[in-house]
């Protein structure tokens, strides 16, 4: 099978400052893909190229064999790909189901049906308890849940997401790993995460692709990698244990 | 919606129904401007309180609908009810033009504010030098015949201008409670909370506020409408001043911004309180010109530093009904 996503020599600059250089890689359909590396290495810079939130200096993007680079944010959205974003952006004054009613509403015109299906992917976040809580009162934690809520409601076929383990307690992180398997079991959805919690990592992607100062270094089986020497001397560090 | 919440909307609505059965002249002329103000209110909070577009030249919409209505009738003897379609359709070419420039061009925030200003600005210097309405000696139409009812002209007694501006509220009212709760609504307040994060979820930002600022301007058209039939009289001076577009808004915020019933609740709690003030100083032999702005500026001052979210939100958790 063809890969879903398929990123070809992508470059990005802000100012001279060059973000992103000729990078390429692909994420296979239903596999779940890892973008690694230190801060600043590019990564955020390579998911809002793909998601259209800036276009690409040069460079191709195509998702399912369809050219994706040159649309804007929302239409990404609407040709299938869902993604959080790494800085949370809560719709704060509204409540944690009307939260995902929102993305639901992208598939559906139908409030109630679009209420129904965000009901069930709330439950399935483990957000059940506090759906009728303005967004504005839930932890860190619970944000990055919601994050992921309101992109699987847009009922992507690629999920993007940005440091979504970040700043929680390793049962969470491990209640999530359990929740990305499922979703790519089941349903089949095809997932590329940017983590830092190698843990995650580890029991998630199939394949990494190691950034640093905007250029792959690296990349294969999450064992590879962590391995790899460049890796170890940008990255993770002699001592790395994972 | 709940229960109680229904009750007491029906109650109010009877009780307003059946006001000009009771009320004298005064009152009455007051309750038209609360009803005035809560429309014109209601149709601000669409593009502010639910898409988050801050506009402070609302006065452009009132104006240019007054003057569209007003000039044809004055000309040509066209009634309002032909002139009112001419007003939304110069009122919404206005929103166009302001939602495009500011939108096409990542134009947000105060900024977007700004533009609206210079907007009513413009076109109030513009009108002061239109011939065909008047020019700064303003526009005028004949006064009507209290006594009789020429619903076909709009001329009427007050009670009839009472129950035009009851029935637009009302509609309004039940228009913006419909939206609210359609996809229309969650799509605005997701654009009004993170527009980065509404994008990311195939939301078209730009064509929803665009929908915003038009269905916005199309209601403040029939304000400027009624304003026109209502006072017989229009000056550029009055109608673009920017102090009405502070008036506007003050009904709103002070009632509470992004809530059906703020712009209703301010509009009265604001008209009724100037006017009370107004009265006992004049019983009291004190006539202070700008009394009344003064009162305003304290008022708001009070109710951002007190109930930041407006007085309905407070008001509707102690009788336990929904916003």
């Amino acid at each position: 099978m063809s890969a879903l996503l398929e990123v070809r020599g992508l470059s990005k600059s802000f100012r001279g400052l060059r973000a992103l250089i000729d990078a390429s890689f692909e994420v296979p359909r239903g596999a779940i893909a890892a973008l690694i590396g230190p801060n600043g290495a590019g990564k955020t810079t390579c998911f809002n190229t793909i998601a259209g939130v800036h276009p690409a200096d040069s460079g191709s993007v195509s998702f399912d064999g369809r050219p994706i680079d040159g649309l804007l944010p929302h239409q990404v959205c609407a040709a299938g790909i869902g993604r959080t974003f790494q800085i949370v952006k809560p719709f704060a004054g509204l409540t944690v189901l009307d939260n995902v009613v929102v993305g639901a509403l992208l598939r559906t015109r139908n409030v109630s049906a679009a209420k129904r299906h965000a009901g069930e992917i709330v439950e399935k976040l483990g957000l059940g308890s506090r759906r009728n809580l303005p967004a504005a009162s839930l932890t860190l934690p619970d944000r990055k849940r919601l994050e992921v809520a309101r992109a699987l409601a847009t009922q992507p076929r690629l999920l993007l997401l940005d440091e979504v383990m970040a700043g929680i307690t390793p049962t969470e992180c491990d209640l999530m790993i359990g929740v990305f398997r499922e979703l790519n079991r089941s349903d089949g959805l095809t997932i590329l995460l940017i983590e830092h919690v190698m843990r995650a990592v580890m029991a998630l992607a199939q394949q990494v692709v190691v950034l640093n100062h905007g250029e792959i270094i690296a990349r294969g089986t999450p064992a590879e990698v962590v391995r790899n020497r460049a890796v170890l001397e940008c990255y993770l560090g002699e001592e790395a244990e994972v | 919606m709940n229960r109680r919440a229904a009750i007491l909307l029906a109650a109010l609505g009877v009780a307003l129904a059946a006001l000009p059965g009771f009320a004298n002249a005064y009152v009455l002329s007051v309750a038209t401007l609360i009803l005035f103000l809560a429309y014109t209110g209601q149709a601000w909070n669409v593009m502010m309180g639910f898409a988050g577009q801050l506009s402070l030249g609302h006065s452009l919409y009132v104006g240019v609908g007054a003057y569209a209505a007003a000039g044809l009738f004055f000309h040509f003897g066209i009634g309002p009810w032909a002139g009112v379609w001419l007003a939304i359709a110069l009122c919404a070419a206005f929103g166009a033009a302001i939602g495009f420039l500011a939108f096409r061009f990542g134009i947000s925030g105060v900024y977007f504010a700004l533009l609206t200003i210079a907007f009513a600005e413009f076109t109030r210097i513009g009108f002061d030098h239109l011939d065909w309405t008047g020019g700064p000696g303003g526009l005028f139409i004949k006064v009507a015949q209290r006594d009789q009812i020429d619903l076909a002209n709009f001329r009427g007694p007050p009670a009839m201008y009472y129950y035009a501006m009851l029935a637009l509220a009302a509609g309004a009212f039940a228009l913006c409670a419909v939206l609210l709760r359609s996809r229309a609504g969650y799509y605005w307040q997701a654009i009004r909370e993170n527009e980065e994060a509404a994008q990311a979820l195939g939301i078209n930002t730009f064509r929803w506020k665009m929908a915003a600022v038009l269905l916005s301007s199309a209601m403040t058209a029939v304000s400027g409408v009624f304003f026109a039939f209502y006072y017989n009289n229009l000056f550029p001076e009055q109608i673009f001043n920017i102090s009405r577009s502070i008036e506007i808004i003050l009904g709103p915020i002070i009632g509470g911004v992004g809530t059906l019933f703020g712009p209703i609740l301010g509009a009265a709690v604001l008209t009724i309180l100037a006017d009370l003030i107004t009265e006992l100083l004049a019983a009291l032999g004190w006539e202070i010109p700008g009394i009344k702005q003064v009162f305003y500026g304290i008022v708001l001052l009070v109710v951002i530093m007190f109930l930041p979210h407006g007085i309905w939100p407070a008001l509707a958790r102690k009788l336990g009904v929904g916003k």
